[in-house]
């Protein structure tokens, strides 16, 4: 059982919120001056993050970076505040710093309510990075509720169109999930011999549960928790949330939605699903991988009907999505014959469709800014006008369709090399969804950037230095990952190498 | 009748006499303030006494203060779960007074009167919590009700009057079918004590073919629990409570959702886990019938909601509904130690008692300057009235069970106590339960999306005096509190409980 306190992660989570409320009580004031501050924060914070990513040691300890305390400790209860790092989540805690970072420095040109604006960014920046971190399964549950409250009001405050319809689906949508997730949760704490919230105490060798002690079936936790981030995720047939959400986000909503949020999902089916119920996971290998391809073919189908870009970005994100499940179940290959690249490409997917999306919509934003347009027949030759936006736009959706060296084509491989060997047929179909992807991104480049350019657009300026921080920032991950992605891919290994050693010695223990 | 008896029904005595006095003072004195002032003040003495009490228990390690030749114990049971209410009840009714000061301050006369009636059925409920007798229960019962159909009746409208009417005539029925029900308890054990009531129904001869081992015992339970579930605000019993929360005045409602419901679930907790013990393998499923049945219909009529106080009066069915999902979570097996269904109760009235009377306040408050408890007159509320807003929205957020606050931890603790049991039955309730907490979200956030999404259409600050806004801001950190370190309530729940299990 980890214990200590080092405090790198508790000041890396609640940096943000102590920002929070020190522009709360209202200790900075003016627009201008509360940008700044934020950009301090947000840049420390990713500062942080790195750090926490270069501490973490692959190969050392399983969880690193500890800060335990007690939280509640009476007959019946034992929580304890729990945050810890292992392979998975150290990538995901960077991820987060980066993409908060990006989502404050595209957010300088709201003059709407400008302290709160930031308020809410920041408390979400604390519960993504708070579920990343999180060893407990109370505190776990804590920081994942607790982010949809400043996203809905994101979403419904600072939001256009039909926004207070789609923050309110967005809400119910992951509200109802997460109801689930609280009834496995449950039932895991009181399940015998367990007593307690702590994760990591299920992940060591013989803490596993098993039917016999399980206080549900076995099966039904683990679909209880599946769909608790299936719709985070999103998967078919629950991503409906996800367009509309995305739509009609803010930019930085957009950035964090698509960005980290979705990516609690698969981190949850990655540490819960496949490392707590490994065995079912192999058994439900075939429905899951099942509903990851139909969502990889229609996403991409769907995608490439759009004409609005913030909601063709996010039919694509439901069809990049896919392969994390795809990834997933690619442990149905078994018998010693398991190799980690399915689990390692949905991790790295989660990684990759992160900073590639987040790109994606930053350029979007500053486009939207601009032209105040996201309709794609009105837009087109923006490439002269806007050379390092569209250059941007042109990295990121090259990478968003698999191009070699760039990081997007490293994820796919890997998930299609796992996938393969478990689920052939499946597989072929979901590399259809990747032509089909092909297919909607270069049409979309090609309609927005090429082509004959309307009069109007004529006067169009470029980004301004704010915003190419984060573009520049993202594009040089991008092209890093796709270039070398060992220094990425031996970290999830290391993290994910617990569980694929169980299902090849047999599941007798999942542990180092 | 000993000293020692004076000293065990102390903290009751020294409420009930605050009351009187605050009557009196009313002739003397017609200063609003000065009203308040003694009946918040006063309340340390019961406050000093219960915790006198609780240091007795607690330096003796008796599970009930007793002593020889003492009569109240046939009675009374001065433990640690009738103290747990005493606290409870006195926080309650503590914070409730703060906040009817500004109400108070606008009615003409009988004010005294008001703050009397308030404290002598705080009086009632303590009362309620401690007693173990059918008669004792009865009184305590009416000594509840009575004042509180007057304080309903408070205000010189016609809703109040019906709310009043309302309350009176159906608490009146509720308790004559409870009277049956106790009647034929008498009839078929011999006695109106619960723990003689206990051993008379374990050692009967029983047919083990019927539920609850005779036709007459099952009618008696259904009839108690028909009397308890119009206590405690349960469906089907609940219709009264939309009329009587929209017509009350404001304060008075919070007392009645807060303080009276604590003491309707003491009560059911202590018949039913004392006097039915041996049948819990009987009654848990009528409770989780009636849980299921509570928590759907508050949640589910609670969406159509237009006024404010009526949508809280469904919401406070449905969480009726959630509390009697942990007093369902009965031991079906024989190993006791593993029920923590009532301490998930206890809990949950803490918690719920925080959240409640954190919105009730605002609502006080806004509701006193803007004359109006529709829904859409809260446009803008966020630019008007900002603390007030956000505790609301706080609240708001507290009762559809979302963390970092009390009712989320309440209801983890109360899933967890009925998963514990085993049964699929009771598996099949948290589902049912956390769906409807999805419900629930719906309509709570309703109330925050027009407080700060919709424009205002006045422009005036509001605020309430600083008595309301102390009572308010104590409510509002005590809901957090509970949801981030509840380690302390949580263990004088289980404290409180163990009453409960070990003794029968």
């Amino acid at each position: 059982m980890p214990t200590g306190f080092t405090g790198l992660l508790t000041v890396t989570v609640f940096l943000p919120t102590v920002a929070a409320l020190l522009l709360a009580v209202g200790l900075v004031r003016g627009d201008r001056n509360i940008r700044w501050f934020a950009a301090a924060v947000a840049v420390a914070d990713l500062l942080l993050s790195v750090v926490v990513f270069v501490l973490f040691q692959p190969g050392g300890e399983r969880f690193q970076l500890i800060d335990r305390l007690d939280w509640i400790n009476t007959e019946t209860v034992h929580a304890s505040y729990l945050l810890g790092v292992d392979g998975i989540s150290a990538p995901l805690v960077m991820l987060t710093g980066l993409l908060g970072l990006c989502a404050v420095f595209v957010s300088f040109h709201i003059s709407h309510r400008v302290r709160e604006y930031f308020i809410w960014l920041f408390v979400l920046q604390t519960a993504v990075m708070g579920v990343f971190t999180a060893l407990d399964f109370l505190l776990f549950f804590l920081f994942w509720e607790i982010e949809l409250v400043p996203m809905y009001l994101l979403i419904s405050t600072w939001g256009t169109g039909r926004r207070e319809y789609s923050a309110m689906k967005f809400l119910m949508f992951t509200i109802l999930g997460s109801a689930f997730m609280l009834v496995a949760i449950v039932a895991v704490f009181v399940s015998a011999g367990v007593g307690s919230f702590d994760m990591t105490r299920l992940l060591e060798p013989g803490g596993a549960l098993d039917a016999s002690r399980a206080a549900l079936p076995m099966g039904a936790l683990f679909w209880l928790f599946f769909v608790a981030f299936a719709v985070k995720l999103p998967t078919w047939p629950v991503h409906t949330w996800l367009p509309d959400a995305h739509t009609d986000a803010p930019t930085a909503g957009s950035v964090m939605l698509a960005g980290v949020m979705l990516k609690m999902g698969g981190y949850g089916l990655l540490r819960i699903n496949a490392g707590m119920f490994p065995e079912q996971l192999q058994a439900f290998a075939l429905p899951i991988v099942a509903l990851g391809v139909i969502s990889v073919l229609y996403g991409a189908v769907v995608t490439l009907r759009q004409t609005d870009l913030k909601r063709l970005i996010a039919y694509s994100s439901v069809s990049h999505m896919g392969l994390v499940l795809l990834g997933l179940g690619s442990v149905a290959a078994v018998g010693g014959a398991l190799t980690d690249a399915g689990l390692t490409g949905a991790a790295m997917q989660l990684f990759t469709h992160g900073t590639i999306t987040g790109l994606l919509f930053v350029a979007v934003g500053v486009m939207y800014e601009k032209t105040h347009t996201r309709y794609i027949p009105d837009l087109g030759g923006l490439a002269n006008r806007m050379p390092l936006v569209s250059g941007a736009f042109l990295i990121a959706g090259a990478a968003s369709l698999g191009l070699p060296l760039l990081s997007g084509f490293v994820s796919e491989l890997l998930v299609f090399f796992g996938g393969f060997r478990a689920f052939p047929i499946l597989t072929i179909l979901a590399v259809l969804g990747i032509i089909l992807a092909a297919g909607y991104i270069l049409w979309m480049l090609q309609r927005t950037l090429f082509g004959l350019r309307p009069a109007r657009w004529d006067e169009l300026t470029d980004a301004g230095p704010v915003e190419l921080v984060p573009i520049a920032l993202l594009v040089i991950s991008i092209v890093a990952v796709g270039v070398y992605p060992a220094w990425l891919t031996d970290v999830f290994r290391d993290g994910l190498e617990p569980i694929v050693s169980g299902y090849n010695t047999g599941l007798a223990g999942i542990a180092r | 009748m000993t000293a020692y008896d004076l000293y065990l029904v102390s903290p009751y005595l020294a409420l009930a006499a605050l009351a009187m006095l605050v009557i009196v003072a009313d002739l003397v004195t017609r200063r609003t303030g000065l009203l308040v002032a003694i009946s918040f003040v006063g309340l340390a003495a019961p406050a000093a006494l219960s915790a006198w009490q609780l240091a007795d228990l607690t330096s003796s390690g008796a599970s009930q203060l007793s002593a020889e030749g003492s009569v109240i114990l046939y009675t009374l049971s001065i433990d640690r779960f009738a103290l747990f209410f005493n606290f409870l009840i006195l926080a309650a009714v503590g914070l409730v007074v703060l906040a009817s000061n500004d109400y108070v301050r606008r009615m003409q006369r009988l004010q005294g009167e008001y703050f009397g009636l308030m404290l002598l059925s705080a009086t009632g409920m303590m009362l309620l919590a401690a007693t173990n007798e059918l008669i004792s229960i009865y009184i305590a019962l009416e000594l509840t009700t009575l004042p509180l159909a007057a304080l309903a009746a408070f205000l010189p409208n016609a809703r109040s009057s019906e709310a009043g009417m309302k309350f009176l005539i159906v608490g009146a029925i509720s308790s004559a079918v409870m009277l049956y029900g106790m009647a034929l308890i008498y009839g078929f054990t011999g006695s109106t004590r619960l723990d003689e009531i206990a051993i008379a129904l374990a050692t009967s001869s029983q047919s083990g073919a019927l539920p609850f081992g005779s036709m007459a015992v099952l009618l008696a339970v259904v009839l108690l629990l028909a009397g308890f579930g119009f206590k405690m605000s349960a469906a089907p019993f609940q219709m009264w409570v939309p009329d009587v929360y929209e017509g009350a005045p404001t304060p008075v409602v919070a007392f009645l959702s807060v303080a009276s419901k604590a003491a309707a679930f003491a009560l059911v907790l202590r018949v039913f886990y004392i006097g039915f013990d041996a049948l819990g393998g009987d009654w848990w499923v009528l409770l989780a019938g009636l849980a299921a049945l509570s928590m759907t219909i508050g949640n589910l009529v609670a969406i159509a909601q237009r006024n404010i106080k009526r949508m809280f009066g469904y919401s406070t069915i449905a969480h009726a509904g959630y509390i009697l999902v942990g007093v369902a979570a009965v031991a079906t097996v024989d190993d006791e130690s593993l029920t923590f269904g009532p301490s998930s109760v206890l809990f949950y009235l803490a918690a719920y008692a925080a959240a409640n009377l954190t919105a009730f306040f605002a609502i006080v408050c806004i509701g006193n300057r803007i004359n109006s408890d529709e829904i859409e007159d809260y446009a803008g509320m966020l630019r008007r009235a900002p603390f007030l807003a956000i505790a609301l929205a706080l609240a708001l957020i507290a009762l559809i069970g979302v963390p970092p606050t009390s009712i989320f931890m309440a209801k983890i603790y109360i899933f967890a106590a009925a998963i514990n049991t085993g049964e699929s039955l009771m598996t099949w309730l948290v589902i049912i339960g956390v769906v409807n907490s999805v419900v629930s979200a719906y309509y709570y956030l309703r109330v925050i999306k027009v407080m700060f999404l919709q424009p205002a259409i006045h422009t005036e600050r509001l605020g309430g005096s600083w008595p309301v806004n102390v009572a308010l801001g104590v409510a509002a950190l005590c809901m957090i509190w509970l949801g981030v370190a509840p380690a302390t309530i949580l263990g004088a729940a289980e404290q409180a409980a163990v009453v409960l299990l070990a003794g029968g």
